[in-house]
């Protein structure tokens, strides 16, 4: 009785699905993907609303301050108080000037942490207007639909 | 001569064992850097310094909430205009500022409307704050937002007596 030879290709599976599904994955994945760090901070929490709704494009000029619960301000790297942060947007006023803009072009985004006292939040809008930066936003989240 | 003829099976085929691992590599990476964040979104205030060329106009309603804290910063009372209160409520707030704007989609703006000084003690947490200005900001209904006050400002703080 002769027997039958099975060819070697019968074993391996079709791997096509398989690396279609898993570069599907990773271009989810690369899209989704925040790289900046500068409008995230661990320590801050934000208030939530419900009327939170994302900019409609990104605000010309930037610049992120980050208000921690016990007043102290991170700004990218640099941390200060709101008595010291006159330095640090100096520096902001100085780039806007070399781009030809004053500082009340500069969009001042403020991600204030919920239990923050808000006389703080009023004292650094204070410190900035006295800089002469007149446009300000202030950063919430949005509410988790109930 | 013997002209050597290469099988037919393997010529052809790539090896694809060092690309999946390449690939599955590029997919834990960013699976594990993955976070799942809120969206977030602004409440732009407009606030030059008092005396210097303000583009908006008068207010044609100016509102003056003045909001009160208790001694752990928690929301006391909501004082609309010194005569009204609605102690804590802010859906009562909201009532109000709905009766007194003429909402509506597009309403106010930035440069027109009514217009809101939020007066606050300075102790009184953000987090109130950010549902003072949501009251009057707007409300929901369904998917679209009704816009009722677009212009906020901040009153002087009031500093802790030393």
């Amino acid at each position: 009785m002769g027997r039958r030879k099975f060819s070697t290709k019968a074993a391996e599976g079709d791997m096509t699905p398989m690396i279609d599904m898993v570069f599907q994955l990773i271009a989810f994945f690369m899209v989704l993907i925040n790289f900046s760090q500068d409008d995230q901070n661990a320590k801050i929490t934000l208030p939530t609303s419900e009327l939170a709704k994302p900019s409609e494009g990104p605000a010309e000029f930037p610049i992120v301050m980050h208000l921690d619960k016990d007043g102290t301000i991170y700004m990218g790297a640099n941390t200060a108080s709101v008595d010291s942060i006159r330095p640090l947007l100096s520096t902001e006023i100085a780039v806007l000037i070399s781009q030809e803009k004053s500082a009340a072009d500069g969009n001042i985004i403020i991600r204030a942490h919920k239990d923050a006292p808000g006389g703080k939040v009023q004292d650094l809008i204070n410190k900035c207007q006295d800089l002469g930066f007149e446009k300000f936003a202030l950063r919430v989240k949005e509410e988790e639909s109930r | 001569m013997r002209i050597k003829r290469q099988s037919d099976d393997n010529a052809g085929q790539l090896s694809l064992t060092s690309m999946i691992d390449v690939v599955f590599l590029l997919l834990i990476f960013f699976v594990m850097t993955f976070k799942i964040a809120a969206q977030e979104g602004d409440f732009n205030v407009k606030m030059p310094l008092q005396g210097q060329g303000s583009s908006s106009a008068e207010p044609e309603l100016p509102i003056k909430i003045r909001l009160k804290a208790d001694a752990a910063g928690n929301i006391a009372d909501i004082i609309v205009n010194d005569s009204q209160s609605f102690g804590n409520d802010f859906a009562k707030l909201r009532s109000f500022i709905v009766q007194m704007t003429p909402g509506g989609v597009d309403g106010p703006s930035e440069e027109k409307g009514p217009e809101v000084e939020l007066d606050l003690d300075y102790g009184l947490k953000y987090e109130f704050v950010v549902s003072t200005i949501t009251s009057v900001t707007g409300y929901k209904q369904g998917d679209d937002i009704v816009r009722l006050v677009e212009r906020i400002k901040f009153a002087p703080p009031r500093k802790p007596a030393q």
